[in-house]
Order: structure tokens, then C-alpha cells, then sequence
């Protein structure tokens, strides 16, 4: 079926100028997307950005590097822990630090768990933007759990801050990985229960399929990255592309889609969620045989253990000396990339040799997918623009920063 | 290298090059920009990723634009910058590669660097009215008189904040 605006010609003139947000239930935090409408159909969407602007960059001028972690957390706040990992892998580049083995297990295990805990939110609020509430109900049952383990690991289930510059915040507690073993027993289930309702469900095809359609090139020139991408046919994933933390090591694929649409992202973030429970998997079976330190035995970056700190005069001044000089950072810039849930997150460090970074940028995956709405949008029905902004997974405090 | 290919498509363009942490750096000339884009992208980098700027306020000239690209088939990625003084305009890339348009929107908005060729160079982030860019290093971190409505005196250097100027 082919929805197109019809021409001028065929309608009298009732053009109107709806607002969209910027508190309305489908604009996924608070965004504003001015309308322009005829009938039903939409002429021109123009999205107003800014509301959540924090100055998230300025902040960070005067603070610490290890200051910057929490506010990683508000960036993409439905995947605080993939922040935490793609801000500290940054910082470490910057450093040209390798971290434990075991830091490096756990930062792949909570970032593939914060990946499914945000496609969980992504096709949920998707489907429920449409009007499929029951898919949404069964997925984030499996997400309390999620954020059960997240809550056990770095002792908060939304602002984690779980990463430091060299490693973690601290090891995982003993009930963890049977928490996760459970975990790992009822999400495949649950994927299945949701893909049941939705992946044939006639109305969940007929309002996805073919809307919001983007070709390859398209995509790659609006500057996707991540399951939009992905969805488009490109199968580009840091993951695999440009291997970090010994992703190369575990065994996984990259699923993609064919067209771009909404249907397609669906499926791309549905397969992905079990891709990353296989990678999950391989993780917790890891880690039980490996140990080890879970942060660089370096007090010239990481802070010393507390024990040691009110026992050794050493650790005392190396401890005073890293939280009130900071650590001595090289002069020169980087730019590191991770494989977020979105795409591409990227923190662009310039440091001049100071205690807080000279500049620091971050490259939000749902920016450049965001800008292109009006693309995606004109000529189709206004029920369509909430589809296709459900399916880009616009999250406003890692868009407006 | 793509160095050399720059330097051979189009001569004199790279002014300086460096590498650091496995990060590729090339400075070049604000008059080709555009140009240039098209031989990068000619040569695979046919997504740009990311546009930002940085503020050296004690050098001339002030500020330099980066851009960050993205081959896709050799998974080779590139920064490019160009400096430019205060006022001066930038070549805008939107023509070749669509996501420059809300990122040089972004980089119009906070850095105050304007970008020629742009279909819509409008803020992004903050509201028109909005005094001055914050992430110059010259705009106080308190804020400034940005919440007073009425003052649009955009130099902000060493002035303190006050409810009434």
C-alpha cells in the first residue's frame, strides 16, 4: 500500500502546524518536533532540539577525567554502563593504558547486558507507541532483572558510574552470577514471547513495514551507525569492524536488514538481543575461570585500596596526590569509538596536560540519526512519525548533551 | 596513505600532519574545503561523523574545526581540521555529506564559527536570542547574563553576572 502525500490540487487548504512534544508520551524525553500538516499527512517536520541541554561539554572543561564518569551516566541514560565503557576507553587511549583481563570481561558482560536493557526500552516503547502495550509488559519483567544485576555490580540501577580511568569501580558480589545465570534461562524465552505478539502480528507489520524506508547510501550519508544502519544493509559494527576490549574473541553475528524500515530496525534489535545473550554467555563462563585484579595496579591513575590508604604513608600521598592534582595526562587528542546501543558513541578528548580534558566532545549515536526526521517523515501520516521515532531510539539526554 | 593522496589530488592543501595513539591528523586549508571533501569521499571516507571545534583563545588564528571521518570499507578513520580566526566563515560540507548539517548547526551554536553554503544555519541547542557561545573559553562558567532576558551584548570577557547590567 502506497501512502503519499497527496497534491495540492486534490485537498483544500487546510494546512495546520501541530507541535509534538515537547512533553508528549511518544517524544522519548523531552523534544519538540513542529508538524506541518495536511490532513493527516505531514509536509514538513522540523525538530526543535535543546530542551535537555545540560552543557555536558562545558562541565567537563573543569572536571577531573574520573570527575567525567558520572555525567556519562546521564548521557544515555537507558545504557548508563556502555557510557561508563566507551567515556573510560577514551580516557585510556589518551593514556595508551591496557587494562586487566578481567576488567575487561566484566566492562564486555555489563556493556552486552546494558545493550539488551536498552533494545528492551527501544522495541517496547516502539510497540507501545503503536498501541502494542502487552510486549513491552513482557520484555521489561526481564529488564527489572537487568537492572537487579546492574544494582548488584556498581550499587545503582540507573547512574551506574561503574568504570574508572584503568578498570572498574569494583568486582562483581558472589550472588551475581547466579542472578545472571537465571537471567540468561528467561530472557531467550521472553525474546520469544515478544516476537510471537509482535514479528507476525498483521497490524505490527502493517504499521512498520516500508515506513521509514532508507537506502544504504542514505544512511551512511545521514551519518547512521548502530541497528539503523544496520537495518539498511550495511553491516557495520564496531564490534567486529574495529575490534575493542577482545571482542574479537567471542563468538557472535552481526545481523542485518534489507530496506531501513521500521519493521526491519525491529528485527535487527530483536536478533541483536540474542547475539548479545550469546556473547553474555561466553562471558559468565569466563569469568569463572578468570581472576584477577579488576583495575591497573598504577596509583598514578587508580586510586589505592582503602586498606592500604590508612596503612602505608605511600598510598596516603598517592592517594591525596591523584584526587587533588589529578593524573599527569600527555599532551595530544584522541578519538574513541564504541559499539553503543544507538551506534557509534564517540569521545573526542583534547587534553594540553592539565587535570580536567582541554575540550572533551562526545558523538551521541542518535544525533545524526535524529537529523534526519524530516527525510524520513515527508509525505507520510502522522501516525508513521511516531513509528519512525520509536524506531530511531532518540534519547534526549545524549542528543541535547 | 591517504596523506599522499590528498597531496597529490590537490597540492599545497595539507599544511600539517600528525599521527598520535594510532589517530590520524591532517591540517589543511579552509579555501578547498569543499573540494576536499569530495576527494575524500572519492577515496572511501564517505561518512562524516562528527563536526566540532575547539578554542585555542590565545592562538591565532583561534579556532580549530574538526571533522572526524569514517571509511567504511578499510575501516580507516581520518581527522581533518582547519583553523580559522573569530568571524572568519568555514566552507560548509552539507552539499557532500548530509550529517554535517546539524553538527555544523551545533558547532554555529556553541562556538559562534559560521559556516558558508549552509541551508540553514540557525542555533541548534540554545534559543536565538541566546548571548554569546558558551563553549568558547571566554564565556564565564557561571552562565553569564544568558538568563537575562533583553541583553544581547555578545563579548563576555571579563564581565561578572549581574541581575541588572
Amino acid at each position: 500500500m502506497e501512502r503519499t502525500a497527496p497534491t495540492l490540487e486534490r485537498l483544500d487548504d487546510d494546512r495546520m502546524i501541530v507541535n509534538l512534544g515537547p512533553s508528549h508520551p511518544s517524544t522519548h524525553g523531552t523534544l519538540r518536533i513542529v508538524l506541518e500538516l495536511e490532513g493527516e499527512y505531514v509536509l514538513s517536520a522540523t525538530p526543535e532540539i535543546g530542551y535537555l541541554h545540560r552543557g555536558v561539554e562545558k562541565l567537563g572543561e573543569s572536571l577531573s577525567y574520573a570527575q567525567f564518569v558520572p555525567l556519562t551516566d546521564r548521557l544515555n541514560y537507558c545504557s548508563s554502563l556502555m557510557n561508563n565503557v566507551g567515556y573510560a576507553q577514551a580516557v585510556e587511549k589518551l593514556l595508551d593504558l591496557k587494562i586487566p583481563p578481567r576488567a575487561e570481561l566484566i566492562r564486555v558482560l555489563v556493556s552486552e547486558l546494558a545493550r539488551i536493557g536498552d533494545h528492551i526500552v527501544c522495541v517496547g516503547i516502539n510497540a507501545v507507541d503503536i498501541g502494542a502495550y502487552t510486549a513491552f509488559l513482557y520484555l521489561f519483567k526481564e529488564r527489572e532483572t537487568l537492572y537487579d544485576l546492574f544494582e548488584m555490580a556498581a550499587g545503582q540501577r540507573m547512574h551506574t558510574s561503574f568504570t574508572r580511568i584503568g578498570g572498574l569501580f569494583r568486582d562483581l558480589p558472589e550472588a551475581f552470577l547466579p542472578l545472571l545465570d537465571q537471567f540468561l534461562e528467561s530472557m531467550p524465552r521472553s525474546i520469544d514471547e515478544m516476537e510471537r505478539l509482535l514479528t507476525r502480528n498483521p497490524i505490527w507489520v502493517d504499521r512498520t513495514k516500508g515506513v521509514g524506508r532508507i537506502s544504504a547510501e542514505q544512511a551512511i550519508g545521514w551519518g547512521y551507525t548502530g541497528p539503523c544502519l544496520r537495518s539498511a544493509g550495511v553491516a557495520q559494527d564496531l564490534r567486529k569492524a574495529q575490534p575493542y576490549l577482545g571482542y574479537d574473541t567471542f563468538d557472535f553475528d552481526i545481523p542485518i536488514g534489507t530496506c531501513g524500515d521500521v519493521y526491519d530496525r525491529y528485527l535487527v534489535r530483536t536478533e541483536e538481543m540474542r547475539q548479545s545473550l550469546r556473547i553474555v554467555e561466553q562471558c559468565a563462563r569466563r569469568l569463572r575461570e578468570v581472576s584477577g585484579p579488576i583495575i591497573v595496579d598504577d596509583y598514578k591513575v587508580a586510586l589505592p585500596p582503602k586498606e592500604k590508604v590508612y596503612t602505608r604513608m605511600e598510598s596516603l600521598i598517592h592517594h591525596f596526590k591523584l584526587v587533588m592534582h589529578g593524573m599527569d595526562m600527555p599532551v595530544g587528542e584522541v578519538y574513541s569509538a564504541t559499539e553503543a546501543a544507538n551506534g557509534e558513541l564517540g569521545f573526542y578528548l583534547v587534553s594540553d596536560g592539565a587535570k580536567s580534558p582541554y575540550r572533551i566532545h562526545v558523538r551521541p549515536p542518535c544525533f545524526p540519526i535524529f537529523s534526519s526526521l524530516n527525510e524520513q517523515v515527508k509525505g507520510r501520516l502522522i501516525a508513521d512519525v511516531i513509528a519512525i521515532l520509536g524506531s530511531m531510539n532518540v534519547i534526549a539526554g545524549e542528543l541535547d548533551r | 596513505m591517504i596523506i599522499e593522496r590528498l597531496e597529490s589530488a590537490m597540492p599545497g592543501v595539507v599544511l600539517d600532519h600528525h599521527s598520535f595513539r594510532g589517530d590520524c591528523t591532517v591540517v589543511v586549508t579552509t579555501a578547498n574545503l569543499v573540494q576536499l571533501g569530495d576527494v575524500l569521499f572519492g577515496e572511501g571516507f564517505q561518512q562524516l561523523l562528527d563536526v566540532t571545534a575547539v578554542d585555542w583563545y590565545e592562538r591565532d588564528p583561534r579556532f580549530d574545526v574538526v571533522y572526524h571521518f569514517l571509511n567504511l570499507v578499510s575501516q580507516e578513520r581520518l581527522r581533518l581540521k582547519v583553523q580559522v580566526r573569530d568571524g572568519e566563515a568555514v566552507p560548509s560540507l552539507t552539499g557532500r555529506f548530509p550529517s554535517a548539517d546539524w553538527s555544523e548547526r551545533e558547532v554555529f551554536d556553541l562556538f559562534g564559527i559560521p559556516f558558508t553554503g549552509h541551508p540553514n544555519l540557525e542555533r541548534l541547542l540554545l534559543w536565538k536570542d541566546f548571548p554569546g557561545h558558551p563553549l568558547r573559553k571566554d564565556f564565564p562558567l557561571d552562565g553569564g547574563d544568558a538568563f537575562c532576558n533583553g541583553d544581547t551584548d555578545t563579548s563576555y570577557a571579563g564581565r561578572a553576572c549581574t541581575l541588572n547590567p
